[in-house]
């Protein structure tokens, strides 16, 4: 079974069609990434993945289930985590408390008013545990606000970690690094590769033709190529639409 | 049939007295993303300006032109001097610091006029009836009061809809950068905006004068009728302000009149009394309860 | 945070209970009944302005209608004595004059009203939030005002005080502590909240509500929790308003009541539990000062409220806590 299904999905916005007949399978354990230009679609096809945005038309399924109709907290709590590509963090909130939050909504037990959450060793120790996946336990106690760019990044892949999802959804994790930093994320994210599925939009062409399994291009709303990097590299079509420009 | 006629104009009149508030509070929301609850106080500073200027002319027409004058130069001092500090701050403060002007416009009118309310009387060339119907007359202020709001609404449309500044407010509640990249002094753009958004306030002030009495705490009532004009017809929208202010006016009259009627179909006496004039009190916060379960964002509301 | 400033903070609480503690005997000494009025008056506020420091500060939720919940908790109380004087009962239920039953029973009411309109209003936000529970405020008022049998416009007086279990609470110094220890209670639950599971996903909220959706919350649940919570806190103070006043009108519910409210909150400073008890303190210390000294006090208190929206936005607990908090 498919972890993520797009069935002809249409997204309009006026006359733009920014999703237009969209269909991708996206297989189980599969690190899929997805590529194009500026203005392709790719931010709505997060949108739409999310449910931050609703489809005009098609159906979207996960592990088999039609999460169409789903809000965003549902679809969360079904086992999608995303990280943005403008990070968006808790500010005023340790590290840490970031990554509670996460591990607290997975658990999905908040209602409870008087103990003190910071103390509670069921939401700080896999808190922390997904900390040390992302090489930031040291920074545990920081604010975010302290925090370097590059920090908040693995921050942001620790708490989508922190929920254990079925589907990660990585919106450019690269974005704004320098070539240090990327390096770091793209081994922390081989590290992830086999285990979990995940899709990657990344504009970074070597960290994403290093980890795909297979690569989606994306033209003006259009999958104009789903298929292992290799193919994806040769293809005609792609070269002429996106890669020509670059290569 | 007569009293029917009578209570729809009386709520028209209302609806487009409501108006020239909402219009200007909605535009300093949409333009400047400024919520601005000193809004009544210009509305209660333009009657008291006409008030005390005809009381010492004689003259109503230079009592207008006090009254506006009063309300736009309030308006300025006041963005000037504050509002102008709030634009990028959160709602929070402009909630508390516009609600500290209230209380100090309030005070001051206390202290240089007194608590006391004025009496403002109608013009003498208005002050009589007008026969609408055979055998309907009408006060002739009222229909005057509904000419200058229609009128302003007209102007206020083709003012946003045809000029160079009007097109620039429109594009300035989308885009400010925008607007800034044009090399447009925003700055001055707003504190025309709320001059302005003062002035109507100012004028709905004083022609609610002569009909109700001139006092402390005036604007504060019709304040919170225009934010369910506004809420009801989407903020930054002139024309849900339109819509909603004629909606509520009329809602609240009509309901005022034949409500307790109404209820006596049904029901005994004193309950019927007691139930009417509860709910002829609320029933346009009711409408807004309903206006919000069905379309949270208004009646017509501004995309972002 | 400084071990100089965690002392420094520790001592200011200390003594800031110690005076509470204090007061009455002081004031008793002093022979001075309108001190420990201005107090219990004190201690009423900060517990409101606690709960409603709760959604304000935490939450990020600018209520301008908290004025209803302390004026429906005031004539929960007020009417239930009103029907044991008349001997009448109200919705089949005889009227009374025990705190035990009236003061949660008028929680409850402030709590059912706040989730009314909570519901409603929470469907938006930001400045439709603000003017929605304005207006659901304002539509409280007007039904009392209304409401002939129950004064309508000139409100209800009480005959006496509450009896608290039986007992009588005849002196004002009473009075004063039992309002004292209820304001510890709600100031130590609402501490333990604002750092529970509950308080963190509020917080969370307020901090990134895009954030917090896409890990899973669904923001309006807590938030409308939050939102009653506040609501019955700030029934509770209505009903010990009602027992300090022993008089109950409309005014309670006015929306300038719930701009005072909004004021003593900042004015103290938001996200701190300090800071509604000293923004309380504060406000009344310099309303009765200004009025004191003139009758035109709004022409400089008005000004007042400007300075701190536009110069202190943090409150005097946040200029004193400095960096050390935020």
């Amino acid at each position: 079974m498919s972890a993520l299904v797009l069935d002809h999905v249409v997204k309009r916005f006026g006359a733009l069609r920014a999703a237009d007949d969209v269909s991708l399978a996206i297989e189980d354990k599969e690190l899929h990434a997805i590529i194009g230009p500026n203005g392709a679609g790719k931010t709505t096809l997060i949108g739409l993945v999310t449910g931050e945005l609703v489809p005009n038309g098609g159906r979207i399924s996960m592990q088999g289930q039609d999460i169409t109709d789903w809000t965003v907290p549902r679809r969360a709590q079904a086992g999608l985590a995303r990280s943005f590509q403008i990070t968006r963090l808790c500010e005023g909130f340790s590290a840490e408390d970031n990554v509670a939050l996460a591990v607290q909504a997975k658990l999905g037990h908040s209602f409870r008013f008087l103990r003190n959450a910071r103390k509670e060793p069921a939401l700080r120790e896999p808190a922390r545990a997904a900390l040390q996946r992302v090489d930031l336990l040291d920074r545990a106690d920081r604010l975010v606000g302290e925090l370097s760019h590059g920090e908040k990044r693995q921050l942001e892949l620790a708490i989508a970690l922190a929920s254990e999802p079925r589907l990660l959804l990585l919106d450019e994790p690269m974005a704004g690094m320098g070539q240090e930093e990327s390096q770091r994320m793209v081994a922390l994210l081989a590290g992830l590769k086999g285990k979990i599925t995940i899709v990657l939009i990344e504009h970074d062409m070597d960290a994403v033709f290093s980890l795909a399994d297979r690569i989606s291009v994306l033209v003006a709303g259009r999958v104009i190529k789903t298929g292992p990097a290799e193919a994806v590299r040769s293809d005609a079509a792609v070269r002429s639409a996106y890669l020509g420009g670059e290569a | 049939m007569e009293l029917f006629i009578e209570q729809s104009l009386n709520g028209l009149q209302l609806g487009l007295t409501i108006f020239l508030l909402a219009a200007g509070l909605t535009l300093v929301f949409g333009i400047m993303g400024v919520i601005n609850l000193a809004h009544g106080s210009l509305f209660m500073v333009g009657a008291y300006g006409a008030a005390l200027t005809a009381a010492k002319t004689g003259s109503w027409i230079l009592g207008i032109a006090g009254g506006l004058a009063a309300s736009a130069l309030t308006g300025f001092l006041v963005e000037v001097a504050i509002v102008r500090r709030l634009y990028h701050r959160d709602h929070l403060y402009q909630v508390l610091a516009t609600f500290g002007l209230i209380l100090f416009f309030n005070g001051l009118v206390a202290l240089l006029v007194g608590r006391a309310p004025l009496l403002m009387e109608t013009p003498k060339a208005l002050s009589g009836f007008v026969e609408i119907l055979p055998g309907i007359p009408y006060p002739t202020y009222r229909l005057a009061v509904m000419a200058v709001g229609l009128t302003v609404a007209l102007g206020l449309w083709l003012f946003i809809a045809r000029t160079r500044t009007g097109m620039l407010i429109r594009a300035g509640s989308t885009n400010r950068s925008m607007v800034a990249a044009l090399g447009v002094d925003i700055g001055r753009l707003y504190t025309l905006v709320f001059s302005l958004g003062a002035m109507l306030a100012g004028l709905a002030g004083l022609m609610v004068g002569p009909i109700r009495s001139v006092q402390i705490g005036m604007g504060e009532q019709v304040l919170i009728l225009t934010f369910l004009v506004i809420v009801i017809g989407g903020i930054g929208s002139i024309r849900g302000a339109f819509v909603g202010s004629i909606l509520i006016g009329l809602v609240d009259t009509l309901g005022r009149a034949y409500l307790p009627s109404l209820f006596k179909v049904f029901l005994t006496g004193s309950i019927a009394d007691g139930l009417a004039g509860t709910l002829s009190s609320i029933l346009i916060y009711l409408v807004m309860a309903v206006v919000l379960v069905v379309r949270p964002r208004g009646l017509f509301p501004v995309s972002e | 945070m400084t071990d100089r400033w965690k002392l420094l903070r520790s001592i200011l609480i200390v003594a800031a209970a110690v005076a509470l503690i204090a007061l009455p005997f002081v004031a008793a000494m002093l022979g001075s009944t309108y001190a420990i009025t201005l107090a219990t008056r004190l201690l009423i506020y900060a517990m409101v302005a606690t709960g409603l420091n709760l959604i304000l500060g935490y939450g990020g939720l600018v209520s301008f209608g908290h004025a209803a919940y302390f004026g429906l908790g005031g004539y929960t109380v007020a009417i239930l004595a009103f029907h044991l004087g008349e001997g009448t009962s109200i919705l089949g239920f005889p009227g009374t004059n025990e705190a035990l039953v009236a003061w949660p029973l008028a929680m409850v009411v402030s709590g059912l009203a706040a989730l009314v309109f909570g519901a409603l209003s929470l469907r938006t936000s930001g400045v439709y939030f603000i003017m929605i529970t304005l207006a659901f405020a304002q539509m409280t008022y007007y039904v009392f005002v209304a409401l002939k049998y129950y004064g309508g416009d000139d409100g209800l007086s009480l005959a006496r005080r509450n009896t608290l279990g039986g007992a009588r609470i005849v002196d004002a110094q009473t009075f004063y502590f039992v309002c004292l220890a209820l304001l510890a209670l709600v100031i130590g639950v609402v501490q333990r909240m604002t750092v529970s599971r509950f308080g963190m996903v509020l917080s969370g909220a307020r901090a990134d509500e895009r954030r917090m959706m896409a890990i899973g919350y669904s923001p309006y649940r807590y938030r409308l929790t939050a939102f009653v919570i506040a609501g019955m806190t700030a029934g509770l103070g209505g009903a010990l308003w009602a027992n300090l006043a022993r008089f109950v009108s409309p005014d309670m519910m006015a929306w300038t009541k719930s701009g005072d409210f909004l004021a003593m909150a900042i004015l103290g400073g938001l996200t701190s539990i300090a800071g509604p008890v000293i923004g309380a303190a504060a406000f009344i210390l310099i309303e009765s000062t200004l009025s004191g000294l003139t009758e035109y006090w709004q022409v400089i208190f008005g000004p007042i409220v400007v300075a701190v929206a536009l110069f202190a936005p943090r409150g005097l607990w946040g200029m004193l806590a400095g960096k050390q908090e935020r």
